[in-house]
């Protein structure tokens, strides 16, 4: 799989395919997408990478353990729903936070924040896996 | 006469047990073993409450209480207060005050006592519940709490196999015995649509009009017989033996042992009176009382030997509550007040023996009348009453039951040369239990033996001077306790007239007279016997004691083997029957019911849905014949594709752009584990192999097809659909329904699905790091779950 014009262009197809999965989770809201298949092409995108080249690379990449990564959108995406105890109303019971910059309104919102745990435990979770298995005996 | 309602006191007085079993072991931490005395007021309290019950109840009032337990299931914690249960409560209570100061001294510098004390008092509150429940599943979730706690009882010991073989053994029979009369019960309740004793009890002939009374019968005896020990179950109560002696005291003889019998008393009204109850109680009770005074007289050692008597006791117990006779049912009454008081006050005694003389052999032990003299006489003032002899209550029930059973129409003759001479080895017993340790010359024991502190001799002093005085003053004896009891368990209100003397020379004192005569000739003999007995029981052999450990490693055979069976290491088996269950599960209601949804005709497909389609299909078709592994998988992907372009067209966004994921990744993570296995790239598998799991495939599919066919041709209910279009834009400010419920309306749902992905992710990866062994096979990651992720968020 290592061909030279492969891993000249995965970097490229990489970064284009996280770009492209942030923006489908941001999307989620009003269009299809959302945490779940925004954290199957990131980690799809992981995937291709690490068979380009190899598994080392993309650790060095993403800096966390997969799993940490994964772990941590679990915490957050519980924690979202804590936020609304400030309001004295039941656990995950969504906030909504709307400015306006630039003209443009920006919702914020406590799902938003459940949905961005939910791509990093999916992207955690399926990348590990997959680099789990890139991987060869010998590391 | 309808019960009395009355107020929550009752309910409370159950729960305080409970309470003091959280106190008992910071007091312990305080005063060492003088907690006792503070701890004795919770059973003492209990006891006086009881006892301000007496007086109605034996005018032939009843009361009830009752508070909601699990209203939806019409289980209620809910007392019934009657004769029986006020005779019950009153011996657990009242005993259990000296039990609790008994445990006091006999356990004085033990590290434990604190937990002991605790156990005491939640197996106190176990049984308490067990005998005033009215609700036959609180009833039931109070019988298996006394076979738990008296698992944590008999097992206290924990560092002697010894005890903890005894307590496994005690918790798997009666536990099992327990889980029949939950079947029993359940059984009751949907023949008649009754949960309360009480209203069951109004209608006395409702189970044996509802159809049902054989089944009922049977397992309500499976509950009863194993609780108390009745034969062929007798063999855990003398390895119970192992426990402290307080708790055999408490547990083995005076109360729960008794559990079975209260039982079958408090059924009597509902179960009794039939051919079949009248021939199985007293068979079984008969041949356990032979069997229990047989295997007594054989035993040396003095808690073993109270033991066997106990089961001896409780055999003749269940015997004459199967006469159903009046009389006879009026002498179990006064045997079952009886035994409680003398059995009771004997362990402790051999306790006490064995605390301060170092042995409870009966062949070490001589002389101890000087050494210990109020030991000796309680032990002296017990055995009477056990012997049956004047004044004691042990002969005044002795009297009664010998009226009940000559007069007994059916098998009168039978029933009574049993109790007779069961009676009579009894009376060994006592003499043995009381003569052998304290009289003769003084023998040496390995402690020095002394009179124990105030502790150890106030439950065998009080308890055996009750047996003398509810003898003396017998007619209010009768009135008070055994009038009201004999009226629960007639189901009717009888008053009964208890003399301590005889008033003629008739039959029972002749029969009286017979037992002792019998009695006394066996005691001088009594070394002979115990040869005799030892012998044939050598002879035998093999007994239910030993078929039992036989039973648990024919148990534990069968799991290994069903578990090398089941779960081989091989993945394809694990698939095959996953799979193949399904396919059943799917298929089989369809199939027994015979209703198959209608095929619906084909629509009019446009080329291009047609093209789709023929791709999926293609797709299968090039799984099927592809020659490589990797070739096999790539295929699977295209129909999972075309599948994805299906949920496109027909308006699923979002389920279709999963999917097109889900397919992707499926094939890179396949193609993966392929060459970390190391599989060859071609599949071996036998023709018959390949045609077993292509025909689990083919089932399951059809089963899903039907399936689905059969789910769209319900009526839609579209409640959800409209709540969710109406207020997904308005109150979650989203657009995308799908997801406005995944984050949003079911958001704890999905937090829960997060957290299956994370675990997955993590044993996926430790399956994966585990160093696979070559005889083994290691497991492919579960992709599956990823499709179930699909799924869900569809």
């Amino acid at each position: 799989m290592r061909t030279i014009i492969f891993r000249t262009i995965a970097p490229y197809l990489t970064s284009l395919m996280v770009l492209f999965s942030v923006f489908v989770l941001l999307r989620g809201h009003n269009d299809p997408g959302g945490g779940f298949i925004g954290g199957l092409i990131a980690a799809s995108a992981l995937a291709i990478f690490g068979i380009a080249c190899g598994v080392a690379s993309v650790r060095r990449a993403m800096v966390f353990h997969p799993m940490t990564v994964s772990g941590f959108g679990l915490f957050m995406a519980a924690l979202a729903g804590t936020l609304s105890f400030f309001q004295s109303e039941a656990y995950m019971t969504s906030q909504w936070l709307i400015f306006h910059m630039f003209d443009v309104e920006i919702p914020l919102s406590t799902p938003l924040v459940f949905d961005i745990g939910v791509y990093l435990v999916v992207v955690g979770a399926i990348g590990s896996i997959a680099l789990a298995l890139e991987e060869r005996e010998s590391d | 006469m309808t019960p009395a309602v009355i107020d929550d006191t009752t309910l409370y007085a159950v729960l305080a047990p409970f309470a003091a079993a959280v106190v008992a072991p910071v007091l312990t931490r305080w005063f060492k073993h003088n907690a006792a005395w503070p701890l004795a007021i919770v059973p003492a309290l209990i006891f006086a409450h009881f006892a301000g019950f007496i007086g109605p109840v034996s005018h032939g009032e009843t009361f009830v209480a009752s508070r909601a337990w699990a209203p939806s299931y019409g289980v209620n914690f809910s007392v019934y207060v009657d004769g029986l249960s006020t005779l019950f409560a009153l011996l657990i209570s009242g005993i259990g005050t000296f039990i609790i100061l008994y445990a006091g001294g006999y356990l004085k510098g033990h590290p434990q006592q604190g937990r002991f004390f605790s156990f005491l008092f939640m197996f106190m509150g176990a049984m308490l519940g067990l005998v005033l429940c009215n609700n036959l599943i609180s009833l039931f979730i109070f019988w298996e709490l006394t076979s738990i706690t008296s698992f944590l009882l008999i097992g206290f010991d924990h560092l002697r196999s010894a005890s903890r073989r005894a307590a496994l053994q005690a918790l798997v029979v009666t536990g099992g015995g327990g889980l029949a009369l939950l079947a029993g019960f359940i059984v009751i309740i949907s023949a008649t649509g009754e949960i309360e004793m009480s209203t069951l009890l109004a209608s006395p002939d409702i189970i044996k009009d509802s159809g049902l009374y054989l089944p009922i019968f049977l397992l309500v005896l499976g509950g009863a017989f194993t609780k108390s020990a009745q034969f062929p179950f007798h063999f855990w109560l003398p390895n119970a033996m192992e426990a402290p002696t307080p708790v055999s005291a408490f547990l083995h003889s005076a109360t729960m042992v008794k559990g079975g019998v209260y039982l079958l008393m408090r059924m009597h009204p509902l179960l009794g009176d039939t051919a079949l109850w009248m021939t199985v109680l007293p068979v079984f009770g008969g041949i356990t009382l032979l069997v229990g005074t047989f295997l007594a007289v054989r035993q040396t050692d003095l808690k073993l030997m109270l033991a066997y008597t106990t089961v001896a006791s409780l055999g003749l117990l269940v015997m004459l509550t199967g006469t159903s006779h009046e009389k006879a049912l009026e002498g179990a009454v006064l045997y079952l007040l009886a035994h409680s008081l003398f059995k009771g006050a004997l362990f402790m005694i051999a306790g006490t023996i064995d605390h301060e003389a170092g042995t409870r052999d009966i062949t070490k032990l001589g002389g101890l009348r000087s050494a210990m003299p109020i030991t000796f006489a309680a032990a002296c003032l017990a055995s009477l009453s056990m012997a049956g002899l004047p004044p004691f209550i042990g002969f005044i029930a002795k009297e009664v039951l010998y009226y009940g059973t000559w007069g007994w129409p059916e098998m009168g003759l039978a029933v009574t040369v049993t109790a007779v001479v069961g009676n009579a080895l009894m009376l060994v017993i006592a003499a043995a239990v009381a003569i052998k340790p304290f009289f003769g010359p003084r023998i040496e024991t390995p402690k020095a033996a002394h009179e124990g502190p105030l502790l150890l001799f106030a439950g065998p002093v009080v308890l055996s001077v009750t047996g003398l005085g509810l003898a003396l003053i017998a007619h209010t004896t009768g009135e008070l306790f055994v009038g009201p009891t004999l009226s629960s368990l007639l189901g009717e209100f009888t008053q009964v007239d208890l003399h301590l003397l005889p008033t003629s020379f008739n039959a029972p004192l002749i029969l009286s007279l017979i037992t002792v005569a019998l009695g006394a000739l066996l005691f001088t003999q009594l070394d002979r016997l115990r040869n005799l007995f030892a012998g044939v029981l050598t002879a035998i052999g093999w007994g239910p004691d030993k078929g039992f450990d036989q039973f648990v490693a024919g148990i534990v055979g069968f799991s290994a083997w069903l578990t090398r069976w089941l779960q081989n290491g091989k993945m394809r088996t694990y698939m095959v029957y996953t799979f193949g269950f399904t396919a059943l599960a799917v298929l089989l209601p369809g199939y027994l019911t015979g209703s198959y949804p209608a095929i619906p005709k084909m629509p009019d497909y446009r080329f291009y849905e047609w093209g789709i389609f023929l791709i999926a299909v293609l797709g299968l078709v090039a799984v099927l014949i592809a020659r490589t592994r990797l070739t096999a998988i790539v295929s699977l992907g295209i129909q999972g594709f075309a599948v994805a372009l299906f949920f496109m067209m027909f308006g699923a966004p979002d389920l279709s752009f999963t999917q097109f994921m889900v397919e992707t990744l499926s094939v890179v993570i396949l193609a993966l584990v392929m060459t970390r296995l190391n599989l060859s790239p071609r599949d071996h598998r036998p023709l018959p192999a390949t045609l077993l799991t292509g025909a689990v495939a083919a089932g399951v599919g059809l089963g899903l097809t039907l399936t689905m066919l059969a789910i769209t041709q319900q009526p839609f209910d579209s409640r959800l659909s409209d709540f969710f279009a109406q207020f997904s834009r308005t109150v979650a400010h989203g657009r995308n329904i799908v997801n406005v419920i995944i984050v949003d309306f079911r958001g704890v749902d999905t937090l829960g699905e997060i957290a299956v992905v994370v675990l997955a992710g993590l044993c996926v990866l430790a399956l994966i790091r585990v160093r696979t062994k070559p005889d083994r096979p290691a497991e492919t990651p579960p992709t599956t779950t990823l499709d179930a992720q699909a799924t869900e968020a569809s």
